[in-house]
């Protein structure tokens, strides 16, 4: 079976190397003496354009000076003012643009379309849900220092995966370690058996979909159906407050915008061009001698920790974690974000994300009944008309326009 | 239910010396606390006569009214005196009696236990069901009549067991080793609930290891209705995966399109089987038990007819694209769901089994077969063949295998492959649309339905393997079984947890499913 027939030319970002050509490593052997190389590399291209660096810093300022003046100093009935019903929305939607940028490295950049990375959002949900829970301390309705939940099972004693959960810094490294962990098992046992494509893809929503049942449950330890609720503070500051809501605002935008950077210099590496070989031409990286476990491996385990950053900024700004989150519908819909903006683009998956949820929280509002069935168009629309997103389509008006 | 009092008399005259009711016991029955009013109930049934069915029958009617000590039963806005039958002026302050739930149980414990004794074989079997969990002894002396009285050799022996258990409960230790000793010939799984029941109360330690003895035994003739129980579901979960995974294995495996909106498809076949129902009822009530055999054609045809278009409409441009195509099913299936949901609304709706679909066989003591599963697997194995005729012996089969082997040859060849993709994606469409029609019968039919079954679905034929049809049938019955014994062990959840993973540990070991197709390519 073929790997995606994207469009590789029109697919690759600004390097100036066709993803196509062979990718000759240019650490093969030294040649001591020998012929030269015959291929010479295009010379790296800087990290950002002139633009692109001017873009960034507007919204670096954005994020971080114009959005909490309007919040948090224009006073209520002024025009400017910005609500709290719009920091707590697009500080959601810009939780799902990291996730989606998370998809892109792995769907856009290395051709691995996943329909499990539900999975890592919730998982750094959770462990970010569990320190908030601890958090509650004995405010919660039955006034112990259990979670309610677990009172209300009638539990004594906290689980033994909830040891840690009262440390921030121990919260902060298990949000990355264990969906890296959980990430690198599956990943390894699954490339290592060259499971790819479709293959790939289905297993990877059964993941989904054994992990939601087994979050259901609530022998787990993780409130059953549920899941965690009525947080109250965190780093013993209460959560709900105007200034709260907006330091989180603020942090999810730098992680977005550091990601950002991240994953640009990571696809201009060496590394990304080797995934994009991957991409295009499996077979044809490994007759030049590469193994493409290392690869998809890191890269899958890096897009994984990105989705559990997102979903760790996601959960004390919703107020909520359950296991509908794993639910498989959940992981297809980060990939229809990618895509709508346009793959193998770094800024298409941003774009992606903040219009369909932004038309999602207002199709739902306003139209409920006719939500599902623009999602739906969507996802048909998008893969017939556009396989390049709303970037490839900006891009091609453009290349027209100048002709 | 007159007719039936009616037998329930005559036979109380002929078989019991009856006791005629007397005042007292009609006021002790109808006023007093609950307690003093139960045990009078357990003296008046043993020596009951009709005076005193009546007078049950109408306590348990909420018919009995009392005034100071008097009582009546009031019928069609008359009294009557209880104990003469005469018509009585009811008097003002007359006032319903009361009776709590613990009473409301024992008159209708009572009015069975007074059917024992019944001339009708049927009425006996439904008494001695009603009171199949009874273990109270006052009930004994009437079961013990019953038993003495009984001809039929299959109720005789049931009264047995129950004369057993109640026993079981004795003070007397002489009654409970015999209890013991009777109880261990039952095959019946009630009896090792009461044996466990009664081991953990019981002090005396000759009857424990007497009791620990009948439940070795109850159990050992147990095991063998529990293991063919489990077999019997698995295999019926079986069939109905296979009846989903055959449709995908023609659009999966042979055409290699992945469909996302397969477990819609099944679901129009399911709402298609409803609309079928509909018009039955409304239109056709005299030949409303046999109207699944039009829905059959009716949810094949539905769904078909959708597949077709969407295969004309969507899938079409996406060939060779399974990652784009995915995505653009399910997206179908969004919009199919929602679809459904504004025309037949958000809630579940009611497809009822034909009468002759309901009931079951009984084979063991422990084991009966429902009918609906047994239709449900023949109904498979009939898909199944027709499936395996039409692929290997007709010529749209033929042109079907040729595309799928050797697109453009079978091009060269004069078959219209762009024609016989839609056909064949709309036999597999047609397959889930029966398959639909299927799960109607056996579980709740609403707009998720086929959410549930696609991850499933989508299981077995990966573990199948991709291209042929023997992958998938034993994928499925093997899926079926085993999941179905790891529920016997773990609980349902688990289970499912644990077969999914077992999947994703053997498509570690064989990407390529159960049957691989052999080649030489490097993709492979």
């Amino acid at each position: 079976m073929n790997s995606q027939a994207i469009n590789p030319l029109e697919g690759a970002q600004t390097s100036a190397a066709p993803a196509d050509s062979p990718a000759v490593p240019s650490s093969t052997p030294p040649g001591e003496g020998a012929q030269p190389p015959a291929v010479v590399l295009p010379a790296k291209g800087p990290l950002l354009t002139r633009t692109g660096w001017s873009a960034f810093v507007v919204a670096l300022i954005v994020v971080c000076a114009v959005a909490p003046a309007l919040n948090l100093w224009v006073p209520e009935g002024s025009p400017l003012h910005m609500s709290t019903y719009a920091v707590a929305l697009l500080g959601k939607i810009m939780c799902y643009a990291i996730a989606a940028l998370a998809m892109d490295l792995i769907w856009g950049y290395t051709g691995i379309l996943s329909l499990g990375h539900g999975v890592f959002f919730a998982l750094g949900g959770y462990t970010m849900g569990m320190y908030l829970m601890r958090q509650i301390g004995a405010d919660g309705n039955y006034k112990s220092n259990l979670p309610d939940f677990m009172v209300f099972l009638d539990w004594k004693t906290l689980p033994w995966h909830w040891t840690f959960s009262d440390s921030f810094a121990a919260t902060l490294f298990l949000i990355v370690a264990v969906p890296a962990l959980v990430a690198f098992v599956f990943g390894y046992f699954a490339f290592r058996s060259r499971i790819k494509g479709v293959y790939f893809s289905i297993i990877t929503q059964a993941m989904t979909f054994a992990a939601m049942l087994l979050f259901f449950r609530n022998e787990t330890g993780f409130g059953g159906n549920n899941g965690f609720t009525d947080f109250k503070r965190i780093l013993d500051i209460p959560i709900a407050t105007p200034s709260m809501r907006m330091t989180l605002f603020v942090m999810t935008g730098l992680t977005l915008l550091g990601f950002f950077l991240f994953a640009k210099w990571l696809v201009g590496s060496k590394f990304g061009r080797v995934l994009q070989a991957i991409r295009d031409a499996e077979t044809r990286v490994m007759f030049s001698g590469y193994s493409p476990l290392g690869y998809k491996l890191t890269i899958w385990v890096i897009s994984a920790v990105m989705c559990a950053v997102a979903g760790a900024l996601y959960v004390p700004q919703v107020g909520i974690i359950n296991p509908g989150e794993m639910s498989p519908a959940n992981s297809i819909e980060i990939a229809i974000w990618a895509a709508v903006g346009g793959r193998a683009s770094l800024i298409g998956p941003i774009v992606g994300a903040f219009i369909v949820n932004g038309a999602k929280s207002w199709l739902t509002v306003a139209y409920p009944e006719f939500w599902l069935y623009f999602l739906g168009a969507l996802f048909i629309g998008v893969t017939l008309f556009l396989p390049n997103g709303v970037v490839g389509l900006v891009k091609k008006l453009r290349k027209g326009s100048e002709q | 239910m007159p007719l039936r009092l009616l037998l329930l008399w005559a036979a109380l005259f002929l078989t019991v010396q009856a006791h005629a009711l007397t005042a007292e016991e009609a006021r002790a029955l109808a006023l007093g606390e609950t307690d003093t009013r139960v045990e009078a109930l357990n003296k008046a049934a043993v020596s009951a006569d009709d005076k005193t069915v009546a007078f049950i029958q109408a306590l348990s009617d909420d018919a009995v009214k009392t005034s100071g000590s008097q009582v009546f039963i009031v019928k069609d806005d008359k009294a009557f005196d209880p104990v003469t039958g005469a018509e009585k002026p009811l008097p003002a302050d007359a006032e319903d009696v009361i009776n709590p739930n613990l009473m409301r149980s024992e008159l209708d414990n009572a009015l069975a236990a007074l059917k024992l004794l019944s001339g009708d074989a049927k009425l006996r079997a439904e008494a001695i069901k009603t009171l199949a969990g009874e273990s109270d002894e006052a009930r004994l002396p009437l079961i013990e009549k019953a038993w003495a009285a009984e001809t039929v050799p299959a109720l005789k022996s049931q009264l047995e067991l129950m004369r057993a258990a109640i026993l079981l409960g004795s003070s007397d230790k002489a009654k409970r080793l015999e209890a013991a000793a009777l109880l261990s010939a039952s095959k019946n799984p009630a009896t090792k609930t009461v044996l466990i029941e009664r081991l953990s109360s019981e002090p005396d330690a000759d009857v424990k290891v007497a009791l620990k003895a009948a439940l070795a035994k109850v159990e050992s003739s147990l095991v063998w209705g529990d293991r063919l129980g489990a077999i019997f579901s698995g295999i019926s979960l079986g069939s109905i995966l296979l009846l989903v995974a055959l449709g995908l294995a023609i659009t999966y495996g042979l055409m290699g399109v992945i469909n996302m909106a397969h477990g819609e498809l099944m679901m129009i076949g399911a709402y298609a089987t409803y609309v079928v129902q509909g018009l039955f009822q409304k239109y056709l009530p005299g030949a409303f038990d046999w109207y699944l055999l039009a829905a059959v054609p009716v949810a094949f045809m539905a769904s078909a007819l959708v597949g077709a278009a969407l295969e004309r409409g969507v899938i079409r441009f996406l060939y060779g694209r399974p990652l784009e195509t995915l995505l653009a099913t399910w997206g179908i299936s969004l919009m199919l769901q929602q679809a459904v949901r504004s025309i037949f609304g958000a809630q579940n709706v009611g497809v009822e089994n034909p009468v002759w679909m309901s009931g079951g066989v009984q084979v063991l003591g422990n084991l009966s077969l429902p009918y609906n599963r047994l239709v449900i697997i023949g109904f498979a194995v009939a898909v199944l063949l027709g499936m395996a005729f039409l692929i290997s012996k007709t010529r749209l089969g033929l042109f079907v295998r040729g595309v799928t082997q050797n697109r453009p040859i079978a091009s060269c060849m004069g078959v219209n492959t762009a024609r016989i993709d839609t056909y064949a994606f709309a036999l597999g469409s047609g397959i889930a649309g029966l398959a639909g029609c299927a799960l109607s019968q056996v579980g709740n039919v609403g707009p998720d339905l086929g959410q549930g079954y696609i991850v499933d679905a989508f299981m077995v034929v990966v573990l199948g393997g991709v291209g042929q049809l023997a992958g998938t049938v034993y994928a499925a019955l093997g899926l079926g079984i085993l999941n179905k014994f790891l529920e016997g062990w773990v609980g349902a959840v688990l289970a499912k947890i644990a077969v999914l993973v077992f999947i994703i540990i053997f498509i570690q070991k064989r990407p390529q499913g159960i049957f691989a197709m052999k080649g030489r390519s490097a993709e492979a």
